[in-house]
């Protein structure tokens, strides 16, 4: 019950095994409605390939791309989401939630 | 994350070893703890995480770093290779808990009714001495028989698990805690059992009764004020 990581490290490892170059996102923390828990994870795979999730679909897309920002700067990220942030309003965290993500490079 | 550290959170996995991974905000670097090289504040509230199941980002010296905790699964010990069993076993797996069948009737206890799930063909009481019941372990008891429901919610009511649970209606269960108080139970470890186990869903079918017991035990785990409906 403590949220599906092993999974995702399997996965994430498989394509790293495969060349891939991975970014790994990590929920850690959350406000209100968030609708993962702290500890969610998502991967993200320079050729778009995507498992897991942080959000139930809210700021996924948004994450994918930072995740390959990360790729390309080699770079850690930490990104807030939620109502009270104007561009993160515009890709519609319409939960009414709030959350922060840790995105790094898997290597 | 690094290849050394990716590499070590795959190996404490196979080894069935809890962890925490340790991240500095928001430079990312990374410890997996408990380790002797780590700061002892760092140490200290990796064990905490570890009890509590919390993942969660703490300050230390003024830095931030981030607790992922990699517990083991949660074990769920089912006293009876029966019917019902089998929902609960499928049922466990997607939600990440361990499930360990018990009982030493050679005809129930098959690798055909319960095919790659781990089992022990032990009396319960026996088995339950063998596989130290502690705080993230759960005892069910599904077989109707006194004989061997008994000593299996003996050993958890002298454990430390999570859930305890027992098949069978509220007249049986009544006079199962009598039992259980001549073995010198009282009334308040008593009221640690489940009984009829499961949330009050008007389950029917063995997929539904399975259901009803892993919905409770959820609603234990996450400290769910769902169980006022006792």
């Amino acid at each position: 019950m403590s949220g599906g990581l092993e999974d995702i490290l399997s996965q994430v490892s498989a394509w790293r095994d495969q060349g891939e170059r991975v970014a790994l996102a990590t929920v850690i923390a959350t406000w209100g409605s968030s609708p993962r828990p702290v500890g969610s994870q998502m991967a993200v795979a320079e050729s778009g390939r995507i498992i897991g999730s942080v959000s139930g679909g809210c700021v996924e897309s948004a994450v994918a791309e930072a995740g390959l920002a990360t790729l390309t700067n080699h770079r850690p990220q930490v990104l807030d989401y939620g109502v009270s942030n104007e561009k993160a309003w515009e890709i519609g965290l319409a939960c009414g939630g709030r959350l922060t993500v840790f995105v790094e490079e898997v290597e | 994350m690094t290849p050394e550290i990716r590499a070590a959170l795959l190996q404490a996995e196979t080894d069935k070893r809890p962890l925490v991974l340790a991240t500095r905000l928001p430079d990312g670097a990374q410890h997996i703890l408990p380790s002797p090289d780590a700061d002892a504040a760092l140490n200290q509230v990796a064990a905490r995480a570890l009890e509590t199941d919390r993942n969660e980002t703490v300050e230390i010296g003024g830095t931030q770093w981030f607790l992922h905790v990699h517990n083991l699964p949660l074990r769920l010990f089912i006293i009876g290779a029966v019917h019902i069993a089998q929902a609960v076993v499928r049922l466990a797996e997607p939600l990440g808990i361990a499930t360990i069948v018990i009982d030493p009737r050679p005809a129930l206890a098959t690798e055909e009714r319960f095919p790659g799930i781990a089992m022990m063909q032990d009396w319960p009481d026996e088995a339950l001495d063998l596989v130290a019941l502690d705080a993230r372990s759960a005892v069910i008891a599904l077989t109707h028989d006194p004989k061997l429901d008994d000593p299996a919610l003996d050993r958890a009511l002298r454990s430390p698990a999570f859930y305890i649970g027992a098949l069978g209606s509220r007249k049986s269960h009544a006079t199962r805690l009598g039992r259980l108080a001549e073995l010198g139970h009282a009334p308040d470890s008593l009221a640690r059992i489940k009984g009829p186990v499961g949330l009050p869903i008007s389950a029917v079918t063995a997929p539904e009764i399975a259901l009803s017991i892993l919905a409770e035990l959820v609603s234990v785990r996450r400290g769910s004020t769902l169980t006022w409906v006792r």
